[in-house]
């Protein structure tokens, strides 16, 4: 995993020239918005995983992508879910929205409990309820992301003409209104514009506003800002950050990039092997991280204080193959400070010093051999 | 948008160019005399240069094409060397036959085969994705005129005197005559390119009964079209149906296809919607390709179900040595082709704006 110092910093960057988002005070548009914003809490906590398992059904075998992973996100809660290429982030999100592929995928067991409401246990039709209305997905890659062959107006406006029973008049001025608050300009004008007039950075705003068309509960962002170059990722990730104040939305930050979640996030669970290997609020894991995968994360991080000639650190090794984990703990084949007990049986999530602060390891826990 | 229209027509005008030599070129260098063709074994040295001289083939090759092109400018293309008529009579009473089947049969393999090719995509490796791909491709494997005498066997012998008795062939029953369109509007003094133009419409039963209301003539004339539709449509609904299920299945696995679902959308708008939109324009290739292969020639079938088409023209013709007719017909097929992938285009550009713009 590797990281530029640039993007690490990227989220308190001030993106100077971008438009201010402008309001369009349509009558309409003010009622929609009063509307919209009916965001009664109807549970304690907007999100409870608890157990959540996804399986890929393949010829090879069963790969355990998301293995047993719990936890929870409180209403306008921004959670970051950090790890390497394969851990079961993307996964999770598409779990949450029942989306895994499938066939070969399924969710196998687990609850997910979203306002009070036991996703697994929806029907298909009242599924489709919650995709779009309360919950938002965005996704890696802007340029394949969005139907090359609709206007971005209609792609936009697509989910409020479904969820909110707009007509199609105030469901296009509902667009012009995302696509301003976005950062496009000359909205209005660019509503008829289809996605290959827009440049990557542009067609993520797009895919934003349609991710935000129905004022969502809940925002997933899958690796919103891998696809851009990095003065984007920035002006994207202030923009994620300064809707989601605005609209009270509580966000899902898919990333393998550590300085985005740690700019942006307020929680955040390292994902190693398709299971937590440690959570808790973002300045617990950076600053006192308590197992080691969080510490070689933390560690292949280039620093600006690096020699030139220095070659970047890695964690040595592979994520273990995730058809058949084994007993073990997953992390100890990589694990500098591996003993016999770390591979025999694999460690629960325990307590660590911090609010929330929960590690898998033997080794950090109470009396354990390391320091 | 016009501007890519304007391009294209230029272009095809310039193909046209082109296909005006090569049409000529190619008539003449079948090998055969169209002399002993057309007089066979009346056929001597005096006879011949008598015939050569009547239809200009005495004359060197550079003025015989000079007399061509020049003729074609004047809407000319030509006189049978066999029959001895004007081409265009001949073309009057037999394209509009062939234009009737290849439409019918066209409108029955595009609308079943695209829905067929949707719902395999949708519901892959179900009973019904195994069963139609299986039914696809027999359905290409089977020789039209195989299927058509098949066809025949089935509706016009083993369920002859049932309702589903469909006639073998013909183009209307026995005794029925259809009014020509120029007497029954009372224009039969009319004359040049809208008499023409009234004529050809007039020689195509559905279109004429169905405009004058001879609604007799107009179901058996329908009744007539259907087997031959259905044999000459076939291939082409198999091939329409595979391209459908395998366009549609790789689109459906594209991010934007889950960027539809995660709008919550219902799987039919997603897969209407989203999903058929982008994988059309493969099935849009395949219907033109096929559109202009049973436009300029439905032989077998033609010949199996006794319709005088423009298949059965185009054969005959070349079998005789019936220089003009070759050429006119050849030119008149390149130009169906030249329209079609004109039309082909412009939907392209119609249904994906990242086309419009080059």
């Amino acid at each position: 995993m590797t990281l530029s110092e640039e993007s690490a910093q990227a989220p308190s960057v001030v993106v100077e020239d971008l438009p201010d988002s402008v309001e369009v005070a349509t009558e309409e548009g003010r009622r929609m918005a009063a509307q919209l914003h009916d965001k009664q809490p109807h549970a304690k906590r907007l999100l409870e995983v608890r157990n959540l398992t996804t399986q890929f059904f393949t010829r090879e075998g069963v790969v355990h992508a998301v293995d047993e992973v719990s936890f929870d996100l409180d209403y306008g809660e921004t959670l970051g879910l950090v790890g390497e290429s394969g851990c079961g982030k993307s996964v999770t999100a598409l779990s949450l929205v029942r989306l895994v592929p499938s066939p070969p995928g399924r969710i196998v067991s687990g609850q997910i409990i979203f306002d009070g409401v036991d996703i697994l246990k929806l029907s298909n039709a009242e599924m489709r309820l919650m995709r779009g209305k309360k919950i938002g997905f965005i996704f890696q890659d802007p340029m394949t992301s969005l139907n090359p062959t609709l206007p971005i107006g209609f792609q936009i406006s697509e989910s409020a003409k479904l969820h909110l029973n707009l007509s199609r008049r105030a469901a296009d001025d509902r667009a012009v209104e995302l696509l301003s608050k976005v950062g496009i300009p000359r909205a209005r004008d660019r509503m008829k514009d289809y996605p290959h007039q827009f440049s990557g950075g542009m067609r993520q705003r797009v895919m934003i506003a349609i991710a935000l068309a129905c004022d969502p509960m809940l925002l997933l962002a899958d690796e919103p800002t891998t696809a851009l170059d990095v003065t984007i990722q920035a002006q994207i990730l202030d923009l994620i950050r300064s809707l989601s104040e605005e609209f009270g939305t509580a966000v899902i930050l898919i990333t393998h990039d550590l300085g985005i979640a740690a700019g942006m996030c307020h929680r955040v669970n390292v994902m190693y092997a398709g299971r937590i290997a440690e959570t808790g609020l973002v300045d617990d894991v950076f600053e006192h991280a308590r197992h080691p995968y969080s510490w070689g994360l933390m560690d292949s991080l280039p620093r600006l204080t690096d020699a030139r000639s220095a070659r970047l650190r890695t964690i040595e090794g592979l994520p273990p193959d995730l058809l058949d984990p084994g007993p073990e703990c997953r992390f100890s084949p990589r694990c500098h400070y591996v003993t016999d007990r770390c591979r025999t049986a694999e460690p629960e999530l325990s307590s660590r010093e911090g609010e929330g602060h929960l590690a898998r390891c033997f080794g950090t826990e109470p009396g354990g051999w390391i320091a | 948008m016009l501007t890519f229209i304007a391009q294209r027509v230029a272009l095809s005008f310039l193909v046209l160019i082109g296909v005006v030599f090569v049409v000529f070129a190619v008539a003449r260098i079948l090998p055969g005399d169209p002399c002993v063709a057309a007089l066979q074994e009346r056929a001597n040295p005096e006879t011949c240069a008598d015939f050569n001289a009547r239809f200009g083939l005495d004359e060197p090759l550079p003025v015989q094409f000079g007399i061509f092109v020049s003729d074609l400018i004047h809407g000319d293309l030509g006189e049978s060397i066999r029959y001895g008529r004007p081409i265009s009579e001949m073309l009057i009473e037999r394209m509009p036959v062939t234009i009737e089947l290849t439409l019918l049969a066209m409108l029955w393999a595009t609308t079943v085969g695209i829905t067929l090719g949707v719902i395999s995509a949708t519901r892959r490796n179900s009973a019904t994705d195994v069963g139609t791909m299986i039914g696809a491709n027999i359905g290409v494997s089977t020789p039209v005129f195989v299927l058509g005498l098949l066809l025949i066997y089935l509706f016009a012998i083993v369920l002859k005197d049932t309702p589903f008795a469909l006639p073998p062939g013909g183009r209307l029953t026995s005794g029925l005559v259809i009014v020509p369109l120029a007497t029954s509007w009372g224009l039969e003094d009319l004359a040049g390119i809208p008499r023409v133009v009234i004529d050809f419409i007039s020689n195509m039963y559905l279109v004429n009964s169905l405009i004058t209301g001879q609604w007799e003539i107009f179901g058996d004339a329908f009744v007539h079209l259907l087997l031959p539709a259905l044999a000459l449509g076939t291939i082409p609904l198999a091939l329409i149906a595979r391209m459908t299920r395998s366009s549609l299945l790789e689109v459906l696995g594209l991010d934007y296809i889950r960027t539809a679902r995660a709008k919550g959308l219902a799987n039919r708008a997603v897969v209407m919607r989203h999903g058929l939109r982008n994988a059309i324009l493969p099935v849009v290739t395949v219907v033109g390709l096929s559109l202009g292969a049973l436009l300029s020639g439905a032989v077998l079938t033609e010949t199996v179900f006794g319709l005088t088409g423009l298949g059965k023209t185009i054969t005959d013709a070349i079998l005789g040595r019936d220089y003009p007719v070759i050429q006119a017909l050849t030119l008149i097929t390149a130009m169906i082709y030249l329209v079609i992938n004109l039309l082909v285009d412009i939907s392209y550009a119609f249904l994906d704006p990242r086309i419009r713009v080059q």
